[in-house]
């Protein structure tokens, strides 16, 4: 693989996992802001309106960190993969487009008037731009999980020449591969949210401020954690894993580290692979557990690295310890939410201070298993970029050069931590400073209409 | 109309609706350091494009996308071609994106004036540079025999892609103090309709001497529209927005504001009226003769395909579209916290 592709991937990579950081919060956050919408709306209870503008005004900075970092996606399939652009185009530019005309227009054009419109519209009206907002989020993360199902799973297709043409659109919006792989993703989405937003309640009612939003934060976060992160094994997680299984052994192979083919393949808890000989390093295994999530049967044979051409397999370290990160984690999370939830229904979480400080410590863990999962779908792809089509080598931009590609990526890497520095410093003084009165009777009044 | 000119009027419409209403926001801040005097009139100033820019800017990611479904060649040659320019324009939006939205989030006199050059300079940056790109479109691209090219700085900054950089930066500035002026009220709306009659003038000139620049480019640009003589609407259009903008300034900011936007997308509009059908072409001496509407574009099907979709989803966007902006209809107040 030439200096200019791994310069290009390298770049790729980054500026994706960076990208990343943001819709990870803001398509889940969007939908609790509307659930705290409906409730303002239904019980009348100011203190729900409150809470959901001051998840607005995170909601705000995130959304355009992930704006500005999204369109350098967008563009870089032309900029340093032109050749998959050339060849894959006709296909992945549909959704694509879809993402933008269909739901990036919805969100961006709402979150105006959920942001600054509340008192030019009724409160129907606003409650409603905050349901398109949320809607417009998650649909544009269907578009875009719909480009990358197309990418690890092609289908609605035909080749003609030298790039493919579409021939179902349908087809490739209902790919078998995107069913379970995009609710995974959403899943994955709203704990990130939703941990996100019982950490910082967790937080004010640790330090004793701004407590009847602290609870509410916790209340509504802690639920919908609890939920979502048991939906992200089950189904979602368990099912997309069978289909990982049908359409990707290699992938599979490399996630649990099984070099031999085997009836009754075991899953390793822990272990480290070891590819020089061929075999995982001091593994604690549930024996037939991997057979039974792929196949129903304890003693299926599933496919090992052994039984896939060498020029076909994934770097099997990344893979594997990013799969085993994300599963890691995400059993924690479902530990954790649960017993939080238990103590939530008992009435007696707002007082167990060594639980909250779990709830609050707890809250950046999920990013790190949202971007594993995606370590493990991107590298698990390798050497493909459309999986049993393009290679990656032959994807990229031959009159880019190498030296450009890192360039602008050191480029990329001034300005992105510039950016995530200041996103953490606003976060913390949004979070600081606490949700402000009902509107009406704070500073929020300055969001009225009329000249200054 | 065969499918591959369709596509060639949808690109153009999506252009013309980037140019148009992102056109406003960015050379708002072009002149948003000049035209703001003091401190709370440029923060008056962001307000006005605060709930709008954002939706704006997605005509641009609108444009990469169909340039991916139903260009992909041009998509593929273009991007890579001008590598270095386009991550120019990465930074520059991220740049003026957190000048937009993070000022308001410190009340710190430092903080916003730090951010009110950002937001100026790379808005400024901007409206050359999509000049510049234009420019470069006309004047065509030295493409090898594999139809690739690189536009080394050299290649970007000829004198005729420069001019029409300029024209972008006066025709933007002039629409973005239209914007200002029909947003402001007092003396800041006075200074507004001043910048705009200033803008005018200059866009005006340099209309004028891009026009007489091209005849000796591209003289082969003429040809569409004395074979075809109805396209002579497309000129006579851009020119008579021209007129009716300079004749509404300070008269009815409502109507200065559609015909300035009327000229913006006229202008673009005669670019694709004089190109069609070619995309990119290519410069004299070239070994590829440049891509047109047939040898850029994707199969049929996925032409077709995204054609109705597109359609589709661009009524149901101007539906809502229409409805936001008449949120936001009047005179702009504070709108961030």
């Amino acid at each position: 693989m030439s200096d200019a592709v791994i310069a290009g991937r390298w770049q790729f990579a980054f500026t994706i996992m960076f990208h990343y950081l943001f819709p990870v919060l803001t398509m889940g956050l969007g939908v609790l802001i509307a659930v705290l919408k409906t409730i303002e709306l239904r019980t009348g209870n100011a203190a729900y309106g409150s809470a959901a503008r001051f998840w607005a005004r995170i909601f705000a900075i995130t959304f355009a960190a992930g704006v500005v970092t999204g369109i350098p996606m967008e563009f870089q399939f032309g900029t340093n993969w032109a050749r998959f652009s050339r060849y894959a185009g006709p296909v992945v530019g549909q959704t694509l487009f879809m993402e933008g005309v269909f739901a990036f227009f919805a969100e961006s054009s709402f979150l105006g008037v959920f942001l600054f419109g509340e008192s030019r519209v009724g409160p129907r009206v606003h409650w409603l731009s905050a349901v398109m907002v949320a809607f417009g989020a998650v649909l544009s993360g269907f578009f875009i999980v719909a480009t990358n199902a197309w990418m690890q799973h092609p289908v609605g297709y035909r080749v003609a020449g030298d790039h493919v043409e579409l021939t179902s659109l349908w087809a490739l919006l209902s790919n078998p591969y995107v069913r379970w792989q995009y609710p995974h993703v959403i899943a994955g989405s709203m704990v990130t949210a939703s941990m996100v937003m019982a950490g910082t309640g967790a937080f004010y009612l640790l330090s004793r401020r701004h407590e009847e939003a602290g609870r509410i934060f916790v209340t509504v976060g802690v639920t919908a954690g609890a939920i979502c992160s048991a939906l992200s094994l089950f189904p979602t997680g368990a099912f997309h894993g069978e289909a990982i299984t049908r359409f990707q052994p290699a992938k599979m192979a490399a996630m649990e580290g099984l070099f031999k083919t085997q009836t009754g393949a075991p899953l390793a808890i822990i272990g480290m692979p070891d590819r020089e000989r061929q075999e995982l390093m001091d593994p604690i295994v549930v024996p037939g557990l991997i057979s039974y999530l792929a196949y129903g049967n304890f003693s299926a044979r599933v496919t090992g690295l052994n039984d896939i051409p060498a020029d076909q397999q994934p770097p099997v370290e990344i893979v594997y310890y990013a799969y085993h990160i994300m599963v890691g984690l995400g059993t924690i999370f479902i530990a954790i939410l649960a017993l939080a939830g238990f103590f939530l229904v008992r009435g007696s979480l707002f007082d167990r201070r060594g639980m909250l400080w779990v709830v609050m410590l707890s809250a950046p863990f999920p990013y790190i298993a949202n971007e594993a999962g995606w370590v493990v779908a991107e590298v698990g792809r390798q050497p493909w970029v459309v999986y049993g089509l393009q290679r990656v080598a032959a994807a990229s931009s031959t009159n880019v050069t190498t030296g450009m590609t890192y360039f602008t990526l050191l480029g990329f890497m001034g300005l992105y931590l510039v950016l995530g520095l200041l996103y953490l410093l606003l976060f913390a003084r949004i979070v600081d400073e606490g949700p402000s009165t009902p509107l009406g009777a704070g500073p929020s009044t300055r969001l009225g209409a009329g000249p200054r | 109309m065969s499918l591959n000119s369709a596509w060639f009027v949808m690109l153009a419409f999506l252009l013309a609706g980037y140019a148009v209403l992102d056109g406003f926001d960015l050379g708002l801040g072009a002149i948003h350091l000049l035209l703001g005097k003091d401190r709370d009139e440029r923060a008056r100033l962001i307000d006005s494009i605060g709930p709008v820019w954002n939706g704006n800017e997605v005509w641009l990611l609108g444009v990469g996308g169909s340039l991916v479904a139903a260009f992909p060649n041009l998509y593929a040659a273009s991007f890579s071609g001008f590598y270095l320019a386009l991550m120019l324009v990465l930074w520059l939006l991220l740049l003026r994106g957190i000048g937009i939205e993070f000022r308001h989030q410190i009340h710190n006199p430092l903080w916003e004036d730090a951010w009110d050059v950002v937001f100026s300079a790379a808005s400024l940056l901007l409206a050359l540079l999509f000049g510049l790109a234009l420019g470069n479109v006309l004047h065509g691209v030295p493409f090898d025999d594999r139809g690739e090219f690189r536009a080394t700085f050299a290649v970007l900054l000829n004198g005729f892609s420069l001019l029409g950089g300029l024209l972008s930066v006066a025709t933007l500035s002039m629409h973005g103090a239209c914007w200002a002026a029909l947003k402001m009220d007092g003396s800041l709306q006075a200074r507004a309709r001043r910048f705009a009659a200033n803008g005018w003038a200059a866009s005006a000139v340099l209309l004028a001497a891009m026009i007489g620049a091209s005849v000796v480019v591209r003289p082969d640009f003429a040809d569409n529209f004395t074979s075809h003589r109805w396209l002579l609407i497309i000129p006579v259009w851009t020119l008579a927005a021209l007129a009716l903008t300079r004749y509404y300034i300070s008269r009815d900011d409502r109507r200065a504001f559609v015909a300035s936007s009327g000229y913006v997308a006229g202008i673009l509009a005669s670019v694709a009226g004089g190109l069609y059908p070619m995309l990119l072409p290519a410069v004299a001496g070239s070994a590829f003769p440049g891509l047109d509407i047939y040898n850029a574009a994707a199969p049929y099907e996925s032409m077709r395909t995204a054609l109705v979709v597109y359609a589709i989803g661009i009524s149901l966007v101007s539906v809502y579209l229409a409805r936001i902006y008449r949120v936001w209809k009047g005179k702009s107040g504070p709108v961030y916290l």
